[in-house]
């Protein structure tokens, strides 16, 4: 029972990555006990495991996910709230407002209009159903500041870093505070707009450069000179 | 046809390009050509020049369009008016419509099209300057794209064309060898999979033939299939080097 590719290569859709006792985990499928990539990505093994991170991917919800959209639609008892995905996702009026809703009094669009950003949960998806949101939660709710990111949705894990390591150092180094979208939207919230420049700067580089390895070092060397930098401008 | 008494292979053997019977015209692919679409590719073979383009999945519009199991493919094929000798009309004309179908059937059996119901991908095929196996191109492109746009995939499609010039079966032929020849036999192929998606014929040919068309138009495939991997493996591995 052989692997073709070694840990961290780079596979293209059909590849043959391995044979036998195999099982085909994220990105990559099954055909007689043989497992191919689907995906273009990188090649990880997990145990019996085969796993494609894929460098090119799209967001698909997940109940539990945390996403940041955007309100496409007022309607008659909710929202549309485009996620970033294939499916619109709906929110509904009970769900926002804190007491009972009356739709001859309420009018939904001084609540959330449209254009509006929200951070919100999905509580309800599947094959045959829209996703669900819900803003019930702390932390959940309309944007009011802050700057917004979009990358690929796939990179989110990398922000993240191993146990938090790579968001904790960008949140301590710029004093920001950063929601991560799992559908690849990522809100920055700061003291002033410098500040959140600075983040944003680290993100996007996290985004293009998702695929090299000692990825926290650079960041943080990145966002120290960068400091060094504006404060000598200043002086 | 006054040229028909015209040689396309001279006395060494070599087509009028000084190719052989089983060589490839020059290929060039390109991985994200376009930043507007979710994914993209452009390439070169011989003098024709094709860009594909891929959005989505995204939503239906119009909403009756959408299937309850499955993702919906979408292709247009279309030929830029300066793409021939002589100005071709913009509007879609007959061979368009069909070689768009047949583009998407050839693509459709290497995606998995299960996993994302009730939304839609669409290709876009623009052929810049055409000369001969256009079709066999733009699927080639096509499935570059897709892959390019992350969408799950079985395999890569990769298509290519043999034919009869004169007496003698040859691969790859440009628009005189098609014109003047005697057949044409287009391939779509899965090389990993082994699975052929698209198999026509156009012109006479007896069976023993047809059989070294195929064999030698798979034969091209697998050529052009590594250039495919390649060019996708570039674009990531060049970020790779860069940083390193």
């Amino acid at each position: 029972m052989p692997t073709f590719f070694e840990r961290r290569q780079l596979v293209t859709p059909g590849d043959l990555i391995a044979e036998g006792e195999y099982i085909a985990g994220e990105n990559a499928y099954d055909e007689d006990n043989k497992i191919y990539a689907s995906r273009i990505g990188l090649i990880e093994y997990e145990d019996k495991k085969v796993n494609v991170v894929a460098l090119r991917a799209f967001y698909i919800p997940k109940v539990g996910d945390k996403v940041i959209g955007t309100v496409v639609e007022v309607g008659f008892n909710g929202w549309t709230v485009n996620i970033n995905a294939p499916y619109q996702a709906m929110l509904r009026a009970s769900n926002v407002l804190s007491r009972p809703f009356k739709p001859q009094q309420d009018d939904l669009s001084q609540v959330l209009d449209v254009g509006d950003l929200v951070v919100a949960k999905i509580v309800a998806y599947d094959r045959a159903h829209d996703p669900q949101l819900t803003v019930g939660e702390p932390e959940l709710g309309k944007i009011t500041r802050g700057q917004i990111a979009r990358i690929t949705p796939t990179k989110i894990p990398r922000v993240i870093g191993r146990k938090g390591s790579m968001i904790s150092t960008i949140q301590q180094e710029t004093g920001c505070h950063i929601i991560l979208g799992l559908n690849g939207v990522v809100l920055i919230t700061g003291k002033n707009l410098e500040d959140e420049h600075l983040a944003m700067m680290a993100i996007r580089k996290i985004d293009e450069e998702s695929h090299t390895s000692g990825l926290t070092d650079r960041v943080t060397q990145m966002l120290k000179e960068e400091k060094t930098k504006r404060e000598e401008i200043k002086k | 046809m006054s040229q028909k008494t015209e040689k396309l292979i001279d006395k060494k053997g070599l087509r009028l390009d000084g190719r052989k019977l089983n060589e490839l015209r020059p290929i060039k692919i390109e991985v994200g050509a376009l930043s507007n679409a979710d994914g993209s590719a452009y390439i070169e073979q011989g003098k024709n020049k094709i860009l594909a383009a891929v959005y989505g999945p995204k939503e239906v519009h119009p909403k009756h369009l959408a299937l309850q199991d499955r993702m919906v493919l979408r292709c247009r094929y279309h030929m830029a008016p300066f793409s021939v000798q002589e100005r071709k009309s913009p509007a879609p004309s007959r061979r368009e419509v069909e070689l768009s179908k047949v583009i998407r059937e050839s693509l459709e059996p290497s995606i998995f099209l299960e996993y994302y119901p009730r939304t839609v991908v669409d290709i876009f095929v623009e052929v810049l300057q055409a000369d001969g196996g256009t079709r066999c191109a733009s699927i080639t492109a096509a499935s570059v794209a897709l892959a390019d746009a992350g969408i799950p995939m079985r395999d890569l499609v990769v298509a290519c064309a043999a034919g009869k010039v004169d007496e003698t079966i040859a691969l790859d032929l440009m628009d005189t060898e098609d014109k003047i020849g005697k057949a044409d036999v287009p391939v779509a192929f899965m090389p990993n999979l082994n699975a052929i998606t698209l198999l026509q014929m156009d012109g006479i040919l007896t069976t023993e033939e047809f059989e070294n068309a195929v064999n030698l138009a798979l034969e091209g495939c697998k050529k052009i299939y590594l250039m495919q991997k390649e060019a996708l493996k570039t674009k990531y591995v060049n970020v790779k080097e860069a940083e390193e």
